[in-house]
């Protein structure tokens, strides 16, 4: 049986002023539990689709369903409610906050939402558990390496336990030994049935960490591939 | 244009809100300090040179037209010491009533009036300043002196004369300023021709000026050279300059310290902004600097180019600035002329030079400090700025305030300022300038308030004004001008008629009547007023600095300044010399009495009663009892009164004094520019400061962070500030308050009590205190908002 679509392109098409459109009648589906990488050259308009799915941008054309809920839709603190609750994102630089401990940053979607401090705490020290990075609770970001930074930002993005995980070139500032150790945290959330689309153009990380890889070109889908992740 | 020009070029225009912000705070310091510099130029001596500018009158004489000529005065211009002289002008002593328009009793008395007649303001002495209105060159017009204490405030006002033949009438076409106050109102030389009263000879009015009149025996023997010059026995009166000088001075001196205040704190928060905005503007170039040094900019091209680029905003701020500062202080200096008494002569050029100049230099100081540093920085810390974590800063505060029981968005703000200490120094500065200056300035509002209703001393619901109609020739009644010789008298109308008259009308609760009469006391010099009180007047509205109010005949109180001319102190006996019987008062009472011009005793009619029997009230102060309406009770009572040629008015005071109004206006506007530009200075430093976070508040948005929250973090981010600069400003400004009032009363020769220094309530000084949030936040709005409507996507990929 097919499973619930949690992402829902149609048509969708993003213009930036008078210059060739980034994404050209973009349509994709992507269901609960798929793991999907979207790779192509630098350019091609695959982050432009990322920040459409998440709502940090909206279409110039077409519809974007992330969840059941219209994201092209909402109004600014609409999309900012909806993506903390229905979206975690890793970023390639990480994007910790470098004033706040690991643990606050873990902790910062939650307590946005408006969960208790208490409960903020426990649910951070599961995810640093789960991730192997318990240790660092109280240090600063710019004391970890690559790898835990983004460990740290892993788990910040499921604080709120979001049916979605974004991550944008997630291995993209990481050098080769953190790189792994990314990909397999990757693979390890998508085996627990986390929903995972990974922009990237590494196409190493696309083969070992996605069950489909959706190849952009210009602003257009030139290829959806169903592959098995390589573990 | 080569590669610098370009580089500024694209940095002014790229860097729009800091160009914005650099021009707004640098126009705002420039109309501030041209403001401040005047207003410390306009206290600087300002009867002096307000006497100078309207060659002011050394000597004001007034001639008997029966026993000298027009001619014969002409020629005494040439008298030995006459360096210049103007007239001669008729002049004459009228009894103006009150028109139908003034808002008054209809014929009601308003005070005697000197009037001159001159065909135009200007002369080579006394070279009056027409203030609103023009000049009276037709026949029933009439131009009033600022200085003629009535409530006449409109032009087209008329004033009748009932007393003078044909009951003329004349309608105020203008008001008038003579810094020598050689008169109360003018007319044309015709008009006065034509208003000559029977029975009194007419005058004439010489002003002369001298070379040596610096001090009172040389005006006097100028005096005397102009008496010899003339007919004996023509010179009926003189008034001395000096004289006037001093009850100006001593006017003026219980605002100059005020003034110098504010004049100074502009100006310092201007060198305290300009400096905030542009080394800031220049601090977050740092990163941009790192990109021309790798391109090959030697650190000499750095700073010129962010010299330039601070210098072409803050020019066109500068250049703006002044022409908004001059134009401000046309209002503001007039309204300080009209506190000091004196002219404007508009901002004196030296000032906008020297505020050009210090503006244009200050900003190319504090750029070339912040560029040099940012210069020498090496080229690759310079490109890291921004991109790598700043080590340790504002970490303790993040963690403490990440403990706090408030929603993170407000946790979060809190925190950041810690991050920039420097930054957040400036800031707090600024915000404590901008509650210094509202905190003293609210305080000074109430003190000058205190000041104004201790002078009215106005707590009588009617007054009936017992002068009965004109009768004769010769001394001057209370309230007329103190420089002038007025050569005819009222006599007061038949007290016991006038007490039966009040103690019959319903509606009276209790009254007291006030006499005035002048006795010489000795060691002090000249006369001595006194007002002598029938009935109970401890109601009667003086304020008490120390003592108590007199109680019982011999007994009397006395303002400092005539225990400061007599040396005395309470508890002393002095002697009053009154029509050759020697009285002996004890001061129990120092009294708080602020215009007097004269020295002044306050006590019991029965005092006077061995040396004047016949003394009777000029005047009746009553109380009305709870409910009943002043209006129709003076209405009631005028009905009665009428028979003995008296009327009754409302006691209470005819709205705030010109110079109160002025005081509170320029309070108002001061203020009003002073926390706006630290407001300004708040601001620049938000927009720098989330401009900087810009990336953070991306990630905080992409987390989840909504529009409302990210205004609720910037605008907690400046609370923390706002409140500390807040404690800080509160006590500064009560302590510049604190300072100052005293201040203002000893250089006028008073002392002020204590109530007049303790004006803050406590529900007041806590929103002053809160005024430094209030600057905080009105400050940080448009960053806020800034930051709110930021798309996500955009923040997250700067740089």
């Amino acid at each position: 049986m097919m499973s619930t679509p949690v992402i829902e392109l149609s048509g969708v098409s993003r213009r930036y002023q008078e210059g060739p459109a980034a994404l050209d009648q973009v349509s994709l589906t992507v269901r609960a539990g798929e793991s999907v990488a979207i790779v192509g050259p630098s350019g091609s308009g695959k982050s432009t689709m990322l920040n459409l799915i998440a709502g940090l941008d909206r279409p110039s054309a077409g519809t974007v369903t992330v969840d059941g809920t219209r994201v092209d839709a909402l109004s600014e603190a609409g999309s900012a409610r909806f993506r903390r609750a229905k979206i975690g994102m890793v970023f390639q630089f990480f994007n910790l906050l470098d004033d706040l401990t690991v643990a606050d940053n873990v902790m910062l979607p939650a307590e946005m939402a408006g969960t208790g401090r208490g409960a903020a705490r426990r649910r951070a020290g599961e995810l640093l558990a789960a991730l192997g990075i318990e240790r660092h609770a109280r240090a600063y970001p710019g004391r970890l390496s690559g790898g835990e930074r983004q460990r740290v930002a892993v788990a910040r993005s499921l604080m709120n336990r979001p049916p979605l995980l974004l991550a944008d070139e997630p291995t993209g500032a990481l050098d080769s030994a953190s790189g792994e150790d990314v990909k397999a945290l990757l693979n390890e959330l998508h085996a627990d049935g986390q929903t995972i689309v990974t922009v990237t153009h590494d196409l190493t990380l696309a083969q070992a960490c996605a069950t489909r890889t959706v190849t952009i070109a210009d602003g257009r889908i030139a290829a959806d591939v169903r592959t098995e992740a390589v573990r | 244009m080569s590669g610098l020009g370009r580089v500024v070029r694209s940095g002014v225009r790229r860097r729009r809100v800091q160009t914005l912000v650099t021009g707004l705070a640098t126009m705002l310091a420039v109309t501030v300090s041209v403001l401040g510099g005047s207003l410390l130029v306009a206290s600087d001596g300002p009867f002096d040179r307000a006497f100078a500018g309207q060659h002011g009158a050394h000597l004001t004489a007034r001639f008997d037209a029966s026993r000298t000529t027009a001619e014969q005065l002409t020629s005494s211009a040439h008298a030995a010491a006459v360096t210049a002289a103007a007239g001669p002008f008729g002049t004459a002593t009228l009894d103006p009533h009150t028109g139908a328009d003034l808002g008054l009793p209809a014929n009601a008395s308003l005070p005697p009036m000197t009037v001159v007649g001159r065909t135009d303001p200007g002369g080579p002495v006394d070279d009056v300043t027409l203030l609103r209105g023009g000049w009276a060159s037709g026949p029933g017009q009439i131009v009033l002196a600022d200085s003629y204490g009535s409530p006449v405030q409109d032009l087209g006002t008329v004033l009748d004369y009932p007393e003078l033949p044909g009951d003329p009438k004349l309608t105020v076409v203008g008001f008038a300023r003579s810094v020598s106050r050689t008169a109360d109102a003018w007319v044309s030389p015709a008009e006065l021709a034509s208003l000559g009263a029977p029975g009194t000879a007419g005058g004439y009015q010489m002003l002369y000026r001298f070379a040596s009149a610096g001090s009172t025996a040389q005006v006097a023997a100028d005096r005397a050279a102009v008496a010899s010059a003339t007919p004996p026995g023509a010179l009926v009166g003189a008034q001395s300059w000096l004289v006037t000088a001093q009850g100006t001075n001593r006017n003026t001196a219980l605002f100059v310290p005020f003034l110098v205040a504010f004049g100074l704190l502009g100006v310092l928060m201007s060198v305290l902004i300009v400096g905030i905005v542009v080394s800031g503007a220049v601090g977050t170039g740092t990163r941009r600097i790192g990109i021309l040094k790798s391109l090959g900019f030697t650190p000499a091209q750095v700073v010129r180019s962010y010299m330039g680029q601070a210098l072409v905003p803050a020019a066109v701020g500068t250049a703006v600035g002044a022409l908004a500062g001059n134009a401000l202080a046309i209002p503001v200096l007039s309204a300080t002329a009209d506190v000091y008494g004196t002219t404007t002569s508009g901002v004196a050029p030296w000032v906008d030079v020297v505020v050009i100049g210090g503006a244009l230099g200050l900003v190319t100081a504090t750029a070339w400090v912040a560029a040099l540093r940012a210069g020498r920085l090496r080229t690759v810390d310079a490109l890291a700025v921004g991109r790598t974590p700043r080590a340790g800063s504002g970490r303790r505060a993040a963690r403490l305030a990440a403990r706090l029981p408030l929603p993170r968005p407000v946790s979060l703000g809190l925190a950041q300022p810690f991050a920039r200490p420097a930054r957040m120094a400036g800031m707090v500065a600024a915000i404590v300038f901008g509650t210094a200056a509202a905190t003293f300035a609210v305080g000074m509002g109430s003190s000058l308030n205190w000041v104004q209703a201790a002078k009215n001393h106005d707590t009588a619901d009617v007054v009936v004004n017992a002068f009965g109609p004109p009768t004769g020739s010769a001394v001057a009644g209370p309230g007329a001008p103190s420089n002038v010789t007025p050569h005819r008298t009222r006599a007061t109308a038949d007290p016991a008629a006038i007490t039966a008259a009040v103690n019959a009308q319903a509606g009276t609760e209790k009254y007291f009547g006030t006499a005035g009469t002048e006795v010489t006391v000795p060691g002090v010099a000249g006369t001595t007023s006194v007002f002598a009180f029938s009935g109970d007047s401890s109601w009667a509205g003086f304020t008490m600095v120390s003592g108590r109010w007199f109680t019982a005949p011999g007994e009397a109180v006395v303002p400092s300044t005539f225990l400061t001319a007599s040396g005395t102190r309470l508890g002393d006996t002095v002697t009053l010399q009154d029509h050759g019987k020697a009285i002996g008062v004890r001061l129990v009472g120092e009294v708080f009495d602020p215009h007097t011009q004269t020295d002044e005793v306050l006590t019991e009619a029965a005092t006077l009663a061995p040396a004047e029997p016949d003394l009777h009230p000029e005047t009746y102060s009553i109380k009305l009892k709870p409910g009943t309406d002043a209006a129709g009770y003076a209405t009631a009572l005028n009905g009665t009164l009428a028979p003995l040629g008296v009327t009754a008015g409302s006691g209470r005071s005819h709205g705030e004094s010109g110079t109160i109004v002025a005081l509170d206006a320029l309070t108002a506007l001061l203020t009003l520019i002073l926390v706006a530009t630290a407001g300004l200075g708040v601001l620049n430093t938000v927009v720098l400061e989330t401009r900087e976070r810009v990336r953070e508040i991306g990630v905080a948005k992409a987390l989840g962070m909504t529009p409302r929250q990210t205004v609720t973090m910037v605008l907690a981010s400046v609370t923390v500030v706002g409140l500390i600069g807040g404690a800080v400003g509160l006590p500064l400004g009560l302590a510049l308050h604190a300072v100052t009032v005293p201040a203002m009363g000893h250089s006028a020769g008073l002392d002020f009590p204590a109530v007049a220094i303790d004006v803050y309530p406590d529900s007041e000084l806590a929103l002053l205190g809160l005024g430094g949030v209030l600057i905080a936040v009105l400050g940080a709005l448009l960053p806020a908002g800034w930051a709110a409507r930021t798309r996500t996507v955009t923040a997250l990929r700067t740089e």
